[in-house]
């Protein structure tokens, strides 16, 4: 079986995987990091979205050889140590999770969206796009004005 | 108020180990040893098993075992159950057809359940199922809801001849034929409420262990209500006795009535953790998720409402034809019965209902319980219903509900079917919601759209919900197997901080902190150091889980009789320890003081005092920790208007909403932020159905709408941000006077949305979901 080397959450690591295993089974089978989810198995939902160098992928469409030898951050990477990430820390403030199932998705594509669009925000930007992560909770109000609250305060 | 006590918008106490990724989901959690299992599942709608060939599966690299109906069948396990008895209009109680959690000799729907194979890996697990060869019969299918019943039609149950599963008349029907034979105007309305897959977004799982020294079965669940699956398992399917299994569930992602069911995957792994001694996790895929969790609504409707000259209503009559799919979930039979047509007064006073329900059995999956259940279709019939009578009467939407409203003061009201509203003010609620809404400035709006070629419309729903799950006595009248009350325990350790143990469950609705800001309140212990704990029946002592916005209105009314008793019994003790007299022992704000001084003992020290007893009332038990039943003596009656503004472009038939409000009266409230997101939820469910949303099954009954590329899910750039305020009323019911909230936005959104559409395009009725293809072809004939 291959062997992947990769750089997950600042951390080395390496692992033997069938060449059929995806990177979201990596993480959290492999790595124990649980954090990101499986909420689909078209590519749709978005539960499963983490950073590979720097961009937001979503995890169950790539398979763990591809990101071999990449730079991997996933939810459980974003904190230092006790502090959240202003990201969090704005979906906290502003009620944008209930189920908690589609968040760490919902957190990885919100810091994909301020890096690609910067930390001033308007609200239709952050819906569409967003439009890439499902929620049967929130109704989104307040996941949009977590991105935009946690934008702005990322720029601060 | 405590300084996080009730009505203070608290952060939630859950939200860390979310946001931080340390959630603890079923598919999180792995065990030594486990294996996986995987389920073959009939792609036939309707057929005959006529053999079925495990071998090639059992020689699969990995395989363990490969089980079918006929394992299940002579370990005695089995079958699943409905726990609602519902009688036919021919005297008999509803046809229960037998529910295999394995098939047994048949399969009734695409995704039925034919066999289980356990492996080493997930991987090999699903490869062995591949190589299950089972040799069909394919037969007719039928899975038409306006149509199962008609002669000719295949039949999937012996048992119920015509795919009946009951006709439920409901009503005085003389009564109501004269009132509308002397009726001023009668209204008159066909409508489908369309079938909907619930879709929690974590999909179900379960991950089963058995000690065999103990003897013992532990079953992590996917549930919104562990100690239900523990007693139906032991009591009806036999997996093991109550007190040999323990339900864990642990954090569930989204329920919305979806994770309340018993289901053959959750009873197969329990089961099967036994027979080969290892444990053994099961995870749905969403595929799976579409194909065999219960769904929800599926109706064909006709509503009639007479009307005198006045525009008052006179009278009501409903025919409903209602698809329970191919065998009886859960709570099936109680849906479109008694959640359904006990909501017909809907605010208003109207004398007279007739109604009569019409079960079916189809070739489809299992419909039960959706966020709503039944509450959501009797709201849409009526409140669509109310807007076609204000058209036919030419009367103004709001001014024909406001002619009709139950007044304030009439509460609390009886409703001629069955139900005893609490309290209501429902033109308040109209009121703010149309100001709220700017409805008065609705025709300019409507205007200046025109000039961008769009055409704006406005819609109203007034709903009423009845929640807070259940008196149990009026439940076990009604054919309910079990009682609906809610237990509690509230624990003071010997070093002052609490466990709060409860019978309900959080799956997305913020119990962690609302709890605790009860808990708080009452007891004056920082918020910090209260823990609310549930979902182990190892741990919580008894509950009967979260459904029908019980919760709070339940649940929470037992942790505050709890904290009574801890009260009562820390009078006793700082008594003794302040040597004064019990009766002279006030408690207020975490302190017991003897009145009129300041001598005081903490509630902590009282808790110290109760475990480490060296100095201690004689007679009185030690320890601090005191448990309480709540038997509600009704239920909960949230109500109130919502307003949707759209703009459709007939060039399109795209809909837009573009502004929303909604006015709700909830009771008191205790965290308003997380009241606001539950209403948020709800509408974009509600949104979801009239605009995006429908499960649907070809002639074969094969599912076409099986993945989020063929079912439309809500996404954010669906849907605008919303307008909410609250227009509360105190039940005199509930000692909290709280409501509930969880499902009201379901409830009240669709018809506000619909009834927008068919304002702004001027015709009577569009059906849900009001595609862009749909109001097309509905901008055309009415253009």
């Amino acid at each position: 079986m291959p062997i992947v080397n990769m750089n997950v959450n600042g951390n080395p690591v390496t692992g033997e995987v069938e060449g059929r295993t995806l990177l979201v089974q990596f993480l959290r089978e492999n790595l124990g990091l649980t954090g990101t989810h499986i909420g689909c198995d078209t590519s749709q939902c978005g539960s499963c979205v983490v950073h590979v160098d720097g961009k937001s992928v979503k995890s169950c469409t790539l398979l763990a050889v591809m990101a071999d030898g990449s730079e991997v951050t996933t939810i459980e990477g974003l904190a230092n140590g006790a502090e959240l990430h202003p990201m969090q820390q704005a979906f906290m403030d502003n009620h944008g999770l209930q189920c908690g199932f589609c968040t760490p998705g919902m957190v990885m594509s919100a810091l994909d969206i301020v890096n690609r669009n910067g930390n001033e925000l308007d609200e239709n930007t952050v819906r569409k796009e967003l439009a890439g992560n499902i929620c049967r909770c929130t109704g989104y109000h307040n996941i949009v004005k977590s991105v935009t609250a946690g934008a702005k305060a990322m720029g601060d | 108020m405590a300084e996080n006590g009730i009505g203070v918008s608290v952060r939630r106490k859950e939200d860390n180990r979310f946001l931080i990724g340390k959630g603890r989901y079923t598919d999180d959690i792995n065990v030594a040893g486990q294996t996986y299992a995987a389920f073959v599942r009939s792609p036939h709608a309707h057929a005959t098993i006529n053999g079925i060939d495990k071998s090639a599966a059992e020689a699969s690299v990995g395989v363990i075992a490969v089980f079918t109906g006929d394992d299940l069948a002579a370990d005695g396990i089995g079958p699943l159950i409905c726990g609602v008895t519902v009688p036919s209009d021919d005297g008999e109680p509803h046809r229960a057809p037998a529910h295999p959690a394995l098939a047994q000799g048949k399969v009734n729907y695409v995704g039925d359940h034919v066999a289980v194979v356990i492996a080493e890996t997930q991987a090999q697990a699903r490869e062995g199922a591949e190589k299950v060869g089972v040799d069909y019969t394919a037969l007719p299918a039928v899975t038409d809801t306006g149509s199962a019943a008609d002669d000719g039609q295949p039949q999937i149950h012996d048992v119920a001849p015509n795919n009946m599963c009951y006709n439920w008349p409901f009503g005085d029907k003389d009564a109501v034929e004269a009132a509308f034979a002397s009726a001023h105007k009668v209204s008159t309305l066909d409508l489908v409420n369309n079938r909907m897959v619930t879709n929690p977004m974590e999909p179900r799982a379960a991950l089963a262990e058995y000690n065999a020294g103990t003897e013992e079965i532990t079953l992590h669940l996917t549930t919104q209500n562990p100690h239900v699956h523990r007693l139906v398992m032991s009591a009806f399917n036999q997996l093991a006795p109550e007190h040999k299994l323990r339900i864990v569930s642990p954090d569930v992602g989204g329920g919305f009535g979806a994770k309340i069911f018993v289901y053959a995957e959750e009873l197969v792994v329990g089961w099967s953790c036994r027979k080969v001694n290892r444990p053994v996790k099961w995870t749905g895929d969403r595929t799976e998720a579409f194909l065999a969790d219960a769904h929800g609504r599926d109706h064909v409707a006709t509503a009639e409402m007479a009307l005198d000259e006045n525009g008052k209503f006179l009278a009501m009559r409903v025919m409903t034809k209602a698809n329970l799919g191919a065998y009886l979930s859960t709570f099936a039979t109680m849906v479109p019965s008694y959640l359904y047509a006990f909501l017909f007064a809907g605010q208003y006073t109207t004398p007279l209902i007739y109604s009569e329900v019409k079960t079916v059995f189809t070739n489809t999956a299992p419909v039960d319980a959706s966020r709503g259940a039944g509450r959501p279709e009797a709201t849409y019939l009526l409140e669509r219903l109310v807007d076609v009578a204000a058209a036919d009467m030419g009367l103004e939407p709001a001014e024909i509900r406001r002619r009709n409203f139950i007044p304030k003061d009439a509460f609390p009201y009886q409703t001629p079917v069955v139900q005893c509203y609490d309290s209501g003010d429902y033109e308040t609620a109209l009121d703010k919601a149309l100001a709220l809404a700017d409805y008065d400035g609705f025709a300019a709006r409507a205007e200046e759209a025109k000039s961008r070629g769009l055409r704006r419309g406005i819609g109203l729903s007034s709903y009423v919900e009845a929640c807070g799950i259940a008196p149990s006595a009026a439940v076990g009248q009604l054919g309910a197997g079990v009682g609906l009350w809610e237990s509690a325990q509230v624990r003071f350790n010997p070093t002052g901080n609490v466990q709060v143990f409860t019978g309900t469950h959080s799956h997305g609705q913020g119990h962690e902190t609302t709890f605790a800001q009860l808990v708080t309140e009452q007891l004056g212990v920082p918020i910090e150091n209260i823990e609310v704990i549930h979902g182990d029946t190892a741990k919580t002592q008894f509950g009967m889980g979260t459904y029908g916005s019980r919760s709070l209105a339940v649940g929470g009314v037992a942790i505050a009789k709890a904290c009574e008793k801890l009260i009562a019994k820390g009078k006793k003790i700082a008594a003794h320890a302040l040597e004064a007299a019990e009766g002279d022992i006030e408690f207020a704000d975490g302190n017991f003081t003897i009145a009129g001084t300041d001598k005081a003992m903490n509630i902590a020290e009282v808790a110290f005092n109760a475990y480490v007893p060296h100095s201690y009332p004689e007679g009185l038990e030690p320890g601090f920790d005191e448990n309480a039943f709540f038997d509600p003596m009704n239920f909960s009656f949230p109500a109130g208007t919502h307003i949707c503004e759209v703009e459709v472009d007939p060039e399109t038939g795209v809909v837009e909403i573009v502004k929303y409000s909604a006015v709700d009266d909830f009771g008191k409230l205790i965290n308003p932020m997380i009241v606001e997101g539950q209403v948020h939820g709800g509408i974009v469910h509600g949104i979801g159905q009239a605009l995006l949303e429908v499960c649907r099954y070809d002639s074969e009954g094969q599912l076409i709408t099986a993945t989020y590329m063929d079912y439309a899910m809500p996404r954010a750039d669906n849907v605008p941000s919303f307008d909410v305020d609250y227009a509360p009323t105190d039940p005199p019911h509930n000692p909290l006077g709280v409501k509930g909230c969880g499902e009201a936005g379901a409830i009240g959104a669709p018809p506000a949305v619909i009834n927008a559409i068919t304002n702004a395009l001027g015709v009577k009725h569009i059906d849900m979901p009001a595609t862009p293809e749909n109001v097309w072809r509905a901008a055309q004939g009415a253009a």
